[in-house]
């Protein structure tokens, strides 16, 4: 963990060089993560409309200069609730891949050190959750809960812990083998210290990878949800509501019905490319789950 | 698993150590089975309000409600309610639908043929071109057409159902007046017809499967190809082409087969989408209108279709996996 000892420029200097040594692929992943993760901070502020405002009697007009991606179904200006649209997505997707991450890897740490009874138990019960697709236990977690933003969020994450914990536990359960934990072990640390400080840090790498994977199937999750009228509830409008509440614009071929689809295709596939030209050894395979 | 004796001679003890590991397969995924029902009770039977309550509205007498629980057999304790929930799945005598007021096995039973269909036709797609996509960039690899096409499939697993979807109305239906935009029948006087309806819905659900399963068995090739009995054939003069319909798949149909089973449950999540979006009448749609109305028996028969079909998958998956690995066999 020297990287944080780092002068911020040298930091910055590392990293322009880490990003130029990415394949072609990697660079456009990388390009367009760090767009998406701008318009959500920003976005909103550079929004030449209010979300809300009717600004043209036209409907599903095209593009104009004053309606860079022309208008939606009510005539409200597209541009400016996809930027709003995108900070849900990206936001709520962040919070809950950074819920399911922590959740998960906790437990799997937890269950390491634990005795084996413990362990076999969480185990189990987590091989339980990955055998239930990612989808049907959403939609079971929504009907009985509702799905309020709050709620949203428990339920996105929850549906990926188990994921999370699969992968962070054999990572973690390799470690424990290794000579240093076990000198740590026969020193008398205690489990806490054993788990946080000689096996957490290093796993990191492989947590930070596994971490970008939970969030793009959060981002398809959360827009699929939304997408049935299950997930983000209006008034507020993530990308996945924008396409659904803009489906009557289909046969017209509306803008406002393409570029949020669009927009969420370039973020999850933007994700895909990035993490898959992570080197090897810092990338874990992991499938949906 | 516990360890397995090594029989000296293979012949007779073979079979049988691998029908065991095979017959622990299957029952581990019957338990998972019996773990997942019960995780999926628990889970809808927390819901803040209850059934009835939600059935008669707010205006309802307490006495009008306790009576809809009574005859609805929500005033049992949980377990036993499990139990016969359990048992009703088992035997075909499952619960009513409160908001169709019908049988559960009835409506399902209307409507899993079709959701058959649209995977059974998506498979029959998708399974031939992931094949040739993978083999073909397996066999190039390293060139700049298995570059592009590793980024295309690469790109293609993370792009959401529906942007598939709207992207073939836009272009089929709507540009070129080709394709109908939604399903309006099941019921078709003609293969063009049948053919017509189903485009969209199968290439919307393709596309993704066909990314994962190219992905996989170009893996599953490659490896095969750098192994050194491929070598010794290239050595000899054999042709690349003959060599991998020869010698590579023979050894790599294992893990390729093993491949279809896994990006086959890709389908699950899909056909969530893709039947809503295009208003087909299966399961899936069915599942999401059992959650919009909270119809929640409907909702646990739908769930456990999905995961017994999930878990079946991943099992053939492995027994695949089992019978085509040599050293698995033997030990």
């Amino acid at each position: 963990m020297t990287q944080a000892a780092l002068p911020a420029a040298k930091r910055w200097s590392s990293a322009r060089a880490w990003a130029a040594g990415l394949p072609l692929s990697g660079k456009i992943g990388l390009a367009l993560v760090l767009f998406w993760l701008l318009v959500a901070l920003v976005g909103p502020v550079l929004a030449p409309y209010s979300t809300g405002a009717f600004v043209t009697y036209d409907v599903f007009e095209g593009s104009s200069p004053q309606h860079w991606l022309g208008s939606d179904y009510l005539g409200r200006d597209v541009l400016s609730r996809l930027l709003a649209g995108a900070r849900y997505t990206v936001g709520l997707a962040l919070v809950a891949s950074l819920l399911a991450v922590v959740t998960g890897t906790g437990l799997a740490l937890f269950a390491t050190v634990s005795g084996r009874w413990i362990d076999e138990s969480l185990s189990r019960f987590m091989d339980t959750l990955i055998s239930i697709p990612s989808r049907i236990f959403a939609l079971v977690l929504i009907a009985a809960f509702g799905s309020s933003l709050g709620l949203l969020l428990l339920i996105l994450a929850l549906t990926y812990v188990a994921g999370n914990y699969r992968i962070a536990r054999s990572l973690a359960v390799n470690l424990d083998k290794m000579d240093y934990v076990q000198v740590a072990r026969a020193r008398g640390e205690g489990r806490a210290y054993v788990a946080v400080t000689e096996i957490l840090p290093n796993m990191i790498h492989p947590l930070l990878a596994d971490f970008g994977l939970r969030f793009m199937f959060i981002v398809l999750l959360l827009s699929g949800l939304s997408f049935l009228g299950l997930g983000v509830q209006p008034p507020d409008a993530d990308l996945g509501s924008l396409v659904l509440e803009n489906l009557s614009g289909l046969p017209e071929g509306a803008l406002a019905i393409l570029m949020p689809a669009v927009a969420i295709a370039t973020l999850t596939v933007g994700v895909n490319l990035l993490i898959d030209a992570l080197p090897a050894r810092t990338r874990r395979m992991g499938g949906e789950g | 698993m516990a360890s397995v004796p090594v029989p000296l001679e293979r012949a007779p003890g073979t079979s049988f150590v691998l029908l065991r590991l095979i017959a622990g397969r299957v029952g581990s995924a019957l338990l998972t089975l019996l773990l997942v029902s019960l995780v999926v009770f628990v889970i809808s039977g927390m819901l803040p309000g209850d059934a009835a309550q939600e059935m008669l509205g707010q205006s309802a007498t307490p006495a009008q409600v306790a009576a809809l629980r009574h005859q609805l057999g929500l005033d049992v304790p949980a377990h036993i309610r499990y139990l016969s929930w359990l048992g009703g799945m088992l035997t075909g005598h499952s619960s009513y639908s409160l908001v169709a007021n019908m049988p559960v096995g009835e409506i399902i039973g209307q409507r899993l043929p079709n959701s058959l269909i649209l995977a059974g036709l998506t498979t029959a797609v998708a399974v031939p071109v992931a094949l040739f996509i993978g083999i073909y960039s397996a066999m190039r690899r390293g060139t700049f057409i298995d570059r592009a096409l590793n980024i295309g499939t690469l790109a293609l697993v993370a792009v959401p159902e529906f942007l598939m979807a709207t992207v073939g109305v836009l272009i089929f239906a709507v540009k070129l007046r080709l394709l109908p935009s939604i399903m309006l029948s099941t019921e078709h006087s003609s293969w063009g017809e049948f053919l017509r309806s189903y485009t969209l819905p199968v290439m919307s659900l393709a596309f993704v499967v066909i990314a994962q399963m190219a992905r996989m068995t170009r893996a599953a090739v490659v490896d095969q190809l750098n192994r050194p009995y491929v070598e010794m054939a290239l050595l000899k003069g054999v042709k690349p082409g003959r060599i991998v319909l020869c010698h590579v798949l023979p050894n790599a149909v294992g893990p390729i087969v093993n491949a279809i089973a896994l990006s086959l449950s890709y389908l699950l999540g899909g056909a969530i989408i893709v039947e809503t979006i295009f208003n087909y009448p299966g399961i899936a749609s069915l599942m999401v209108n059992a959650v919009t109305s909270r119809d929640m028996p409907l909702l646990q028969t739908c769930a456990m279709i999905f995961c017994a079909a999930y878990l079946l998958l991943v099992l053939i998956a492995d027994v695949v996996a089992i019978l085509a690995n040599p050293k698995l066999r033997s030990q």
